[in-house]
């Protein structure tokens, strides 16, 4: 056993809690006999999944398209927003409390005004996840660049560097982890904002399937849904983890001690 | 005596908060000098760094540097005052290494020639060859050969001051300007920093402002000490120092050289003394770096 590195140990025991836990499910559901119109098995489950794939399959699409879509407008505006109140202090003291205002409003809330502006369908979806994606990033790339250290910036304005030269040379690298760790946190929140509003006014997509689906007691396809959301948010929270650290990969230098050098 | 390059006359600062930094500072630098400012803790030496590099506007007074205004009383702080509407290069290191993390040591030690003109118009073109080969030259000075691919993180906090140094240096400043750049290393590693900043200064002659509470390190690396009174700082007292070039630790052991740190202990011991409410809260940070042998 000791020839297995600690890394490989880690995954073993990971996948191997993932799959006791299906297995538990299935177990207690047999034991007890409940009723799949409560608890439907996992076998169930994956089975209305392999039937239906044809079917799930456009509206899985429909879900990515739409939470992709509203995530990318999302981190464009908060990153364009951010920029513009983290580097300049006096607008991040007038913004500030409009931001946590908006912030606070629950994004449930909005999803019957976009249906009173735009009609049911799509634009409503996209509409949400942006909404609710933009605020963590302009957070962020506003602390990131307002938490720029004096001395770095310094260095550079006696050299004679413009503002410009300094937002580009050292504010915004320096921001980059900022925003990475809201990209993290903006994707899932683009997911709850797209399946929110495809369950309240849409004809397509993942969260409209399951609120048709409870309707008619289809309770296995409910779930069929719920497990191709958490399989979606996965990958697109581990797509941007991989591009977190390809990119910002020097503000994760514990990873990498091992080659300090030392004078 | 030649024309000063560095000027300040009957400057004051007050900051914000009240707190008087510098009452009537006169101080002048001539061309191609070295200059060291030692005094008691948190009497305005780095404040008059800050005031030369345009970083800072005084209260009242004027900064002049190479014949131009850096920054008058009222006038705002412009903040490339240096940079922009003189053609005076200057070049800034602190005790804090401050590298850019996601660049190697080779790309932090460019970024004066990404910047700075005439450096800055050519970057596009000769960032990879000449302009490399410059920062990979001064790394080899310095003892860092083979180091422009490392990352700062990857580097001890000596070798980062090392690297600072060059990022100082690259564009040939004609004013350097130093905020206790060897204050947070060790004392072996700091002896050697004395000698190659020595050696650079020698080759470059650049006009030299060094902030620091060393004693021996002002009396090593300096042609004059100016020493300063405790806050509001002005400058009391300016010493020549007169050894030889190149200096070596044998010099800093000498009688002469023993006797000069010790005088200069001695005065600002004197200046600390006369019972201010801020020695005693300063205390256990003032007495440990001016604790020079006395």
């Amino acid at each position: 056993m000791t020839a297995l590195s600690p890394q490989f140990r880690q995954r073993l025991l990971s996948c191997a809690a993932l799959v006791s836990f299906f297995l538990l499910w299935e177990v207690a559901c047999l034991a007890t006999g409940v009723s799949d119109l409560i608890l439907p098995r996992p076998s169930q489950i994956a089975q209305v999944l392999w039937t239906k794939w044809p079917l799930l399959w456009p509206h899985t699409v429909q879900t990515l398209q739409t939470t992709l879509t509203g995530f990318a407008l999302g981190v464009g505006i908060g990153i364009v927003i951010g920029v513009i109140i983290g580097s300049s202090k006096l607008a991040y003291d007038v913004a500030y409390p409009l931001l946590v205002g908006f912030s606070s409003i629950p994004k449930v809330a909005v999803v019957p005004i976009f249906v009173v502006w735009f009609g049911a369908g799509t634009v409503p979806a996209v509409l949400t996840s942006m909404v609710i994606s933009i605020f963590p990033v302009v957070v962020n790339v506003a602390t990131g660049l307002a938490t720029t250290e004096p001395e770095l910036e310094d260095v550079l304005r006696v050299l004679g560097a413009k503002k410009r030269d300094i937002l580009w040379n050292v504010s915004l690298p320096r921001a980059l982890p900022y925003l990475f760790a809201s990209l993290k946190i903006a994707i899932t929140l683009a997911f709850v904002g797209t399946v929110l509003a495809e369950t309240v006014a849409a004809n397509k997509g993942i969260g409209n399937v399951m609120i048709i689906a409870s309707g008619n007691f289809d309770v296995p396809m409910v779930f069929a849904g719920l497990v191709i959301l958490a399989v979606m948010g996965v990958m697109l929270y581990a797509v941007s983890a991989l591009l977190e650290s390809r990119l910002t990969g020097w503000a994760q230098r514990k990873d990498a001690s091992s080659s300090v050098v030392m004078a | 005596m030649t024309e000063p390059f560095i000027e300040l006359s009957n400057v004051t600062l007050q900051y914000g908060g009240g707190t008087l930094a510098l009452a009537q500072t006169d101080l002048s630098i001539p061309q191609g000098d070295f200059v060291a400012l030692v005094g008691p803790s948190g009497c305005g030496k780095s404040t008059i760094l800050k005031l030369v590099a345009g970083l800072l506007k005084p209260s009242s007074g004027g900064v002049v540097v190479a014949k131009r205004e850096v920054a008058m009383a009222g006038t705002a702080p412009s903040a490339a005052a240096v940079g922009a509407k003189s053609p005076v290069r200057v070049g800034l290191a602190f005790q804090n290494p401050t590298m850019l993390p996601w660049l190697t040591i080779r790309e932090n030690v460019m970024i004066p020639l990404k910047i700075v003109e005439p450096f800055r118009q050519d970057w596009a073109r000769k960032r990879k060859g000449e302009y490399a080969e410059r920062a990979d030259a001064l790394l080899a000075q310095v003892g860092l050969k083979g180091f422009g691919d490392k990352r700062p993180w990857q580097l001890s906090g000596g070798m980062l001051q090392r690297a600072s140094l060059c990022r100082a240096l690259v564009h040939e400043p004609q004013l350097l300007l130093l905020d206790e750049p060897f204050g947070a290393l060790d004392q072996f590693t700091r002896e050697e920093l004395w000698g190659i900043l020595q050696t650079l200064w020698m080759k470059q002659r650049p006009t030299v402002l060094l902030v620091t509470h060393d004693l021996r390190e002002s009396a090593f690396l300096a042609n004059r000490i100016a020493v300063m009174s405790a806050r509001p700082g002005r400058i009391l007292e300016e010493r020549a120092v007169p050894f030889d070039r190149p200096r070596t630790l044998e010099t800093s052991y000498s009688p002469e050289f023993a006797t000069l740190v010790q005088q200069l202990r001695m005065r600002i011991a004197h200046v600390r003394a006369p019972g201010d409410d801020d020695a005693t809260s300063l205390a256990p940070s003032a007495n440990g770096p001016l604790g020079a042998p006395a």
